[in-house]
């Protein structure tokens, strides 16, 4: 039983498939009978731009949203993303980061220069940064597509929810036909220290 | 069991259960789920209608018919939609009327931040606010219930984080609804002068009923605690407030007009001090200003913008939560861009080139006002960009507006642009319209349209012809061009510029996300060949990468559209093994 809310942000770059991994997170959150809010924005920023989604459960939530300092885990497909959101980790929290670059227009058009070092800075300030090659570990699974389930996997080994639980909420989120590929790539993530 | 919904979803689900058999929308974010959710159930009849005002008063036919109906739109759809809702305020409904309206407040995904809250105000129509998924539910078998009961259509506002935030709902059994018998009444529905004054004595006499059902219903209720702080608020800012404030007496409005007069003067009267807490404008603060009780309200909190238990907490309990970055890196932004393949792009290459002033409309193809195309020079409304199209030649001449075109899309063109485009006809115009026919509404996520040839509902049906459409209206020159033959399509928008008479150009080619479009696949970059020039880089392109020492195109990002490769003078860019290049 976790005694406060469990607060996990999503964050990437639209259109990289971060709607699948927060309905994972949802229905776990059901399964272990908590209060479950996601937050989502549709439209606009899906176009390649930056994209964020909040998942809160515990015994009762309010606000969907996650303020700055209150995140206990972020997820983040991408680097770029990870440094961009990184205020909203709390003291003893973790970061799950993708290694994936993906440039922003500013950087494509030389208005500005993609950082460097962002994943040797996020380690040095923050003691419970992970980061891995996810796209490289989900296309070995069989499908790049499954960076989501990579992450998730990373994710699931740090909350003090069962790893069967996880399993049976992919199970009933992930389409069967990719089921496999996915609980691969899941299990993959779960084995990154 | 409960389910996991989102806001929109769950307004779907009310539909269902309150036994709606007409639903009506225009696609507009954060509205657009509502109606995708309620095309999955077969017992519903659903349209996406060409434009707001259209959707409502085929409901309102609907309902004057016997039947539940329901219309979404999101907030400026309201606008488009004002003419038909201040009238149907009058006559009111036979079978029950619901109009979901949808607010974004931060502007997420729109053009301004109005507050819908005014026009039940302004319309005399009665506005629920809920505030989760499992509320949205609920308030729309509410909604259908004071509809009929007092006679009214019912406005239900959700916001962005409602209508995008998913939330646990206990489902319930749908009602099984009768249709109401048609009775020809033309006191009630025919709103001439004569009937329509005395329909408005039974629309205040409504009212009236309405503010005492205000105060009784469920819909609004006192949640007691420290009575120190006493908090007034409503739908997402309920939320926030319940966060920011742990322990203080909370009035949470779910029926946001009329507003519960007798309620809230009893709560004021059992609290020390007394806050409002709201979104946007001061709706509810002045209302209860005016009935004399003292409240703290926008004197502290922004009338601009989302709020969060943060901002509650800095500015009206003065606990900031302190943050220090660690890392001092620059964080470049990262906009919304055109998708990779996308059609768009290949017309912006060409208006670039030829520097026209480009009066913009609203769709995926405003991203083209950012960099590195920023070729749009306005955006105002939908099809406002064919009218100030026309109002820019005839303010500054014929000579301006051979340097000039609208841009609009084929959605939008439907939604609002011909009206503009026949004025342009008779008013003597000599404008150039492209029409961007991508084959579907984009930007908001693939709806179908008018132009598509299908219905909501994915049954083929009949598709309007833009070339015999445009003909019809009066326009003689109408050319289809490819906006990734970029060469042809620079002649055409020349020719069509310059000619003395009105001429519509439709850039044809589907959108690059639809699932029948299939490209090549990822191109690269041959070194041997490649120059370094850069002019592949001004298409714009998300997935062409300058890399200091020489450009790579992203593989995961290229789809193989090849519009690149028509500007590279070097044959540089090409698939793997094609060596006829
Ligand atoms: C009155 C109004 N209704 C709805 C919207 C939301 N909206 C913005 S653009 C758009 C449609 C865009 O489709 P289309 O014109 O086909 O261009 P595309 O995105 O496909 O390029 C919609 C529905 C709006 N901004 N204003």
């Amino acid at each position: 039983m976790i005694m406060n809310n469990l607060n996990i942000m999503i964050v990437g770059v639209g259109g990289q498939g971060t709607l699948l991994a927060s309905r994972i997170l949802g229905t776990v959150g059901i399964k272990k009978s908590y209060d479950v809010k996601v937050s989502e924005v549709h439209g606009m920023s899906q176009r390649g731009g930056s994209v964020v989604t909040y998942v809160k459960m515990g015994e009762k939530v309010y606000s969907p949203l996650i303020e700055k300092g209150e995140a206990d885990i972020i997820m983040a497909f991408e680097q770029l993303e990870a440094l961009r959101w990184i205020d909203y980790l709390k003291d003893n929290g973790n970061l799950i980061t993708n290694e994936q670059k993906i440039n922003p227009m500013p950087v494509i058009t030389g208005k500005a220069e993609y950082p460097k070092g962002i994943i040797e800075k996020l380690k040095e300030n923050y003691k419970g940064t992970v980061s891995l090659d996810a796209l490289n570990i989900a296309k070995q699974c069989g499908n790049t597509k499954a960076v989501n389930l990579v992450l998730i996997g990373v994710l699931a080994k740090r909350t003090d929810i069962e790893k069967e639980v996880w399993l049976e909420a992919i199970k009933e989120t992930v389409p069967a036909k990719f089921l496999d590929v996915n609980i691969k790539a899941f299990e993959a993530g779960y084995e990154v220290s | 069991m409960k389910k996991l919904m989102l806001g929109n979803e769950a307004v779907a689900r009310g539909a269902y259960e309150a036994g709606v058999t007409v639903a009506t929308a225009y696609p507009g974010t954060p509205s657009t789920e509502i109606t995708e959710n309620i095309a999955k159930y077969d017992e519903i009849y659903s349209e996406w209608s060409p434009n707001e005002k259209v959707a409502l008063e085929v409901a309102v036919g609907s309902s004057i018919a016997g039947a539940r109906a329901i219309c979404s739109m999101k907030h400026v759809g309201l606008n488009v939609a004002a003419d038909p809702l201040f009238t149907a305020s009058y006559t009111g409904v036979n079978g029950g009327l619901v109009i979901m309206v949808a607010d974004d407040p931060g502007m997420h995904s729109s053009q301004n931040e109005q507050d819908s809250r005014f026009y039940a105000r302004s319309s005399k129509v009665p506005m629920l606010e809920p505030a989760d998924s499992q509320e949205c539910k609920d308030y729309v078998k509410e909604a259908f219930e004071i509809s009929e009961t007092y006679d009214c259509p019912v406005i239900v506002r959700l916001s962005t984080r409602i209508a995008h935030s998913q939330s646990l709902v206990q489902t319930g059994e749908k009602v099984e609804y009768k249709l109401k018998d048609y009775c020809k009444n033309f006191g009630k529905y025919v709103m001439m002068p004569a009937m329509a004054k005395l329909r408005h004595i039974e629309v205040e006499k409504r009212m009236a009923a309405l503010r005492e059902y205000s105060n009784n219903s469920y819909l609004n209720k006192i949640e007691w605690g420290n009575k120190d702080i006493g908090i007034i608020t409503s739908g997402i800012s309920y939320q926030y407030a319940r966060e920011a404030f742990k322990d203080a007496s909370f009035l949470k409005i779910g029926m946001v007009y009329p507003l519960p007069e007798k309620l809230i003067s009893d709560f004021a009267a059992e609290v020390k001090e007394l806050y409002v807490v709201e979104e946007l404008e001061p709706f509810i603060e002045n209302q209860i200003r005016k009935m004399g009780i003292k409240v703290i309200g926008k004197d502290l909190l922004p009338v601009i913008g989302e709020l969060s238990a943060a901002i509650i907490k800095e500015k009206m309990l003065n606990t900031k939560t302190e943050i220090n970055r660690k890392i001092d890196l620059n964080v470049p932004v990262r906009p919304p861009v055109m998708c990779p393949g996308c059609p768009h792009r290949g017309m912006y290459y060409v208006l670039k080139k030829l520097k026209l002033t480009v009066s913009g409309d609203i769709g995926c193809y405003t991203l083209g006002a950012l960099p590195p195309t920023e070729s749009m020079d306005t955006c105002i409304c939908m099809g406002a960009s064919i009218s100030a199209a026309h109002g820019m030649e005839k303010a500054r001449g014929r000579e301006f507006g051979k340097k000039t075109v609208a841009v609009i899309g084929d959605s939008t063109f439907i939604h609002s642009g011909i009206t503009g485009l026949i004025d342009i006809v008779y008013n003597k115009g000599c404008s150039t319209v492209i029409i961007l026919d991508n084959s579907i509404t984009g930007m908001t996520g693939h709806q179908h349209n008018p132009t598509t040839g299908y219905t909501i509902k994915g049954e083929p049906t009949r598709q309007v012809d833009l070339v015999k459409l445009a003909n019809a209206v009066g326009i003689d020159r109408v050319r289809v061009a490819d906006p990734f033959d970029i060469k042809e399509f620079e002649k055409v928008v020349r020719e069509e510029t310059q000619v003395d008479e009105p001429s519509v150009i439709i850039s044809q080619r589907p959108c690059a996300l639809l699932k029948y479009v299939k490209y090549e696949g990822a191109l690269t970059i041959k070194s041997d060949k490649c120059k370094k020039c850069k002019l592949c880089m001004s298409v714009g392109c998300p997935a062409i990468v300058d890399l200091g020492d020489r450009i790579e195109i992203n593989e995961d990002l290229c789809v193989g559209c090849r519009l690149c490769t028509k500007v590279c003078n070097f044959g540089a860019i090409g698939k793997d093994g094609d060596d006829n290049e």
